[in-house]
């Protein structure tokens, strides 16, 4: 494996490691924005407003039980009629991956929003806060920990799992994994797993130092007051 | 776009596939339910063991299935070992945690009130610890055989004797034959529903006390942040 | 229809600081929503008004407590003023004008609100919360800071201790202090308080109360102020309106009226059986008329002392010395008549009380004491008369109206 990924070889041209690496980022890039545009704006508003919660969380668990494999299956021959190469390279994937992103993403500003005290929401209500602005000012800031966690498990997720992508003609380094299978080249194999666990746990070692830099001092210190309760 | 004679001709064989789905997610979910009760026997009774098991769980995570299957070729051949050994495997880190968290979702003040009462440890452990886990491991337990339905699909890999329904994606993708790829995605994707919805049942029969929507978060919020399998 | 009593109803003032507004009930009625589904299975009654018929005017620059058992409809009364909860029927009319006419958030951002667990904001710092409503009313940085610091002094806090703390770094009477002064920083002509010194021990509850107290000297809001606890309304309120379930008030007057003469059984149970005790824990040594003292000097001659005593019905002389401060009591059958009057005959002190003294701690300390009579010296420690168990007694008498519960005077 060391020997697979030191070899200059496997570093250069259409196939190398840059490319490769450049094509799992992007295709993990674009559908986790997607999905958090999607998302993030639904799962707030309804746990904001309550309103229509069980609908969104239902559809929500229901899309983190389909298969991405099946989903990708499913899209593969609709997008194709449209679009006879990326149709069958990029977007069956993509749409899996924007798939599987939304569940974690959407249930968790859901659940970190509806989560604020109710009294402290309508606190600010009193005091003549319209409702964006509690939502941005108070829900958002207060929620942002269980938000940012919802980004990260479903960016870790996209990321393991995109490789799939390769089984359907989509590059990224999923390609070393199937090749490598092809080629019966556990070189190759174990140089792909390596790849993307690292990426996978760098996006996740970079969410959680952005967690850190972005929640407020102030519910840091609540969290830890409140493990050790003082008078 | 569908040829449903081709659908009429193999009934049976997708009978057969979907039998061979579920069983492969059954074994899986079961033995994984045996190994992690053990392992989060272990983990309450020595603490230290857990911070271990959930960081190597959690690269575990980010280690992509398709690359599992194939690394174990060379280790396994190929047995019905090969394709369990990885469903297994990724069903521990989810059991293990809900398990854990199961247990410690037991207040202080009512092990308090029944060590008064004078229970030892193994009746409070049997009659009082256990029942009030339960919630928590049937949460895992939705989350498992979902995700262990979705993995089996990508044993197909592996070849035509595992892949449940995957089979059929697998088949009919190198066949270009989109009948096929559906005849596979469709029910895997109704499979993992179905089971997702039964489990609901389950868990809303297990706490009638609990709201429904306290029902649908703590199954998410058994792994909030965790990385999850890429199914 | 509400009264008014001896308050005049006007729709503002302006104090030094800041102005006040009335605020006035008209009829105000609130039925929540149709039940649910779930609910009605599950076989609870439809919901009567949580409020029926409310009407009640309070002047500008007072506190009127809200004060009833819980679940009687206070705390819907108190947000259908800022409009948190709509009413179904009535208006209410802050400073003359309808509340409902009037736009949302402006509305709120002129009222100061209060909740008993503070809702400050976890993520902002004690002067950013302060600041909360001068930031939406827009006012600039500078002047925002100025006014949040301004305030965390008012309350007792030290701005450059606290201003950068966040609300878990405080104590739940400090977390008190910053709510009242972030409710009061737009100088609202109006706070409604909601059960405000609730979450805190009893200890700080009450310091709380007495400096709110005196704010409210210097401030003079029109001030709603909810509460369960009686003794806290009695203590707190300019008026009092007891509530009874639905709503309804039961009495609306002062504190001495409400305790002095409840106007039904349910006020009477409300206040307590101790309602006479509660009376006087409102009064003042200076309010009842006091008793002169037989008086005798140090190095008097004893025998004309003891005839002035045995010529009093008090069987008492009291000795006090050439400042005319109490230095001790005599008894008068005992009083040697050779000689003078010495320091060493006296028996012990009664207590010393101060015109300020309640006389709630009045009795308390009188009762304690060996002489049921208390003496009352100025603030140069000169005697100025005698309170005794009998003349409390007296006045509780005289001040009580109808003594036996009047009708209801407030209910349709
Ligand atoms: N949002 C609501 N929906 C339905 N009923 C409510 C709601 N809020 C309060 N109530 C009911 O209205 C009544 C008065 O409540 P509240 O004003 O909170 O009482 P208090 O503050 O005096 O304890 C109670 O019976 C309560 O159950
Ligand atoms: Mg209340």
């Amino acid at each position: 494996m060391i020997d697979w990924l030191l070899d200059p070889v496997h570093w250069s041209g259409s196939d190398g490691i840059p490319i490769r690496l450049f094509e799992q980022v992007a295709i993990s890039g674009a559908s986790l924005l997607i999905a958090a545009l999607v998302a993030l704006p639904v799962g707030l508003w309804i746990g904001h407003t309550g309103r229509a919660a069980n609908l969104a969380i239902n559809i929500a668990n229901i899309g983190r039980a389909i298969p991405s494999l099946a989903a990708i299956g499913i899209i593969a021959p609709i997008t194709q009629a449209f679009d006879p190469e990326l149709g069958f390279k990029v977007y069956p994937t993509l749409f899996a991956m924007v798939i599987l992103a939304i569940p974690p993403i959407l249930v968790n500003a859901y659940a970190g929003v509806s989560g604020v005290d109710r009294e402290l929401v309508e606190a600010a209500r009193g005091m003549g806060f319209r409702e964006r602005q509690i939502l941005a000012r108070i829900e958002a800031p207060i929620a942002l920990p269980v938000i940012a966690g919802g980004l990260r498990s479903a960016t870790v997720q996209v990321i393991a799992t995109a490789t799939l992508g390769a089984l359907f003609g989509f590059g990224g380094l999923g390609r070393y994994l199937v090749d490598g299978v092809a080629q019966n080249d556990d070189g190759q194999i174990f140089g792909g797993v390596f790849l993307v666990a690292a990426l996978a746990l760098l996006a996740e070692g970079g969410f959680a130092l952005l967690q850190r830099v972005l929640t407020s001092p102030g519910l840091r210190l609540a969290q830890s007051s409140a493990e050790t309760p003082s008078a | 776009m569908i040829d449903w004679g081709w659908v009429g001709d193999h009934l049976g064989a997708i009978l057969g596939r979907t039998v061979q789905h579920l069983e492969l997610a059954a074994i899986a979910v079961a033995v994984g339910f045996a190994i992690s009760f053990g392992l989060g026997l272990l983990a309450i009774s020595y603490r230290r063991t857990y911070p271990l098991f959930s960081g190597i769980a959690g690269i575990l995570y980010t280690i992509p299935s398709l690359a599992v299957f194939a690394a174990l070729v060379s280790v396994t051949g190929l047995s019905i070992y090969t394709a369990e050994i990885p469903l297994i495997a990724y069903t521990l880190v989810i059991l293990v945690r809900s398990i854990v968290a199961g247990f410690d979702s037991v207040p202080r003040d009512v092990l308090e009130a029944a060590d008064g009462m004078g229970y030892n440890r193994r009746e409070r452990f049997r009659r009082i610890v256990l029942p009030l886990s339960v919630p928590l491991m049937v949460a895992g337990l939705r989350l498992a055989s979902v995700s262990s339905i979705g993995l089996v699909t990508i044993s197909a890999t592996l070849g035509a004797s595992f892949g449940g329904l995957g089979f059929f994606i697998f088949e009919g993708y190198h066949r270009e034959f989109p009948t096929e790829i559906l005849v596979g995605a469709v029910p895997s994707i109704v499979l993992a529903i179905v089971v997702d919805i039964a489990f609901v049942r389950v868990q809303r029969r297990l706490t009638p006390w609990a709201q429904e929507q306290e029902v649908r978060r703590d199954t998410w919020e058994g792994l909030p942040s965790g990385p999850s399998v890429g199914f | 229809m509400a009264r008014t009593l001896e308050w005049r109803t006007r729709t503002g003032v302006d104090t030094d600081h800041g102005r006040a507004a009335t605020v006035e009930f008209d009829h105000v009625s609130k039925v929540y929503g149709p039940v649910s589904a779930r609910a009605r299975r599950a076989g609870s009654p439809p919901a009567p008004g949580a409020v029926n018929d409310l009407s009640l005017a309070i002047p500008a620059g007072a506190i009127c407590v809200l004060v009833g058992p819980s679940g009687c409809g206070k705390t819907t009364s108190l947000k259908m003023v800022n409009r948190l909860i709509e009413p179904t029927s009535g208006r209410i009319l802050l400073g003359g004008i309808d509340a409902a006419t009037r736009e949302l958030t402006d509305l709120r951002r002129g009222i100061g609100y209060v909740i008993q667990q503070t809702g400050l904001f976890p993520h902002q710092t004690i002067v950013e919360n302060v600041g909360t409503v001068p930031r939406l009313l827009g006012w600039p940085a500078a002047r925002i800071k100025e006014r949040s610091e301004e305030l965390l002094g008012l309350v007792g806090l030290d701005p450059a201790k606290y201003a950068g703390r966040f609300p878990s770094q405080l104590s739940g009477g400090e977390r008190q202090r910053v709510g009242v002064a972030r409710a009061l920083a737009a100088d609202p002509p109006i706070m409604l308080m909601d059960e405000p010194f609730g979450a805190v021990d009893p200890i700080v509850r009450e310091r709380l109360q007495d400096e709110f107290l005196r704010l409210q000297e210097d401030i003079a809001k029109t001030i709603l102020f909810v509460t369960h606890d009686i003794d806290e309304a009695i203590k707190m309120g300019d008026l009092v309106a007891v509530f009874q379930q639905g709503g309804r008030v039961a009495q609306f007057g002062t504190p001495t009226e409400l305790l002095a003469s409840p106007a039904s059984d349910f006020v009477a149970r409300f206040v307590g059986a101790d309602r006479g005790l509660k009376r006087l824990s409102l009064s003042r040594v200076r309010d009842i008329s006091l008793q002169p003292a037989v008086i005798g000097r140090l190095g008097e001659p004893a025998g004309e002392a003891r005839r002035r005593a045995l010529a009093d019905p008090l069987p008492y002389l009291l000795l006090v010395d050439g400042l005319e401060r109490p230095v001790g009591w005599l008894r008068d059958i005992e009083i040697d008549g050779d000689g003078v009057l010495t320091e060493a005959m006296a028996i012990p002190m009664s207590p010393l009380l101060s015109p300020e003294t309640t006389l709630k701690d009045a009795l308390s300390m009188m009762l304690d004491a060996d002489v049921h009579t208390g003496i009352v010296v100025d603030r140069t420690g000169r005697v100025s008369g005698l309170v005794t168990t009998e003349s409390i007694g007296g006045f509780l008498r005289e001040t009580a109206v109808g003594a036996t519960p009047a009708p209801e005077q407030d209910a349709p």
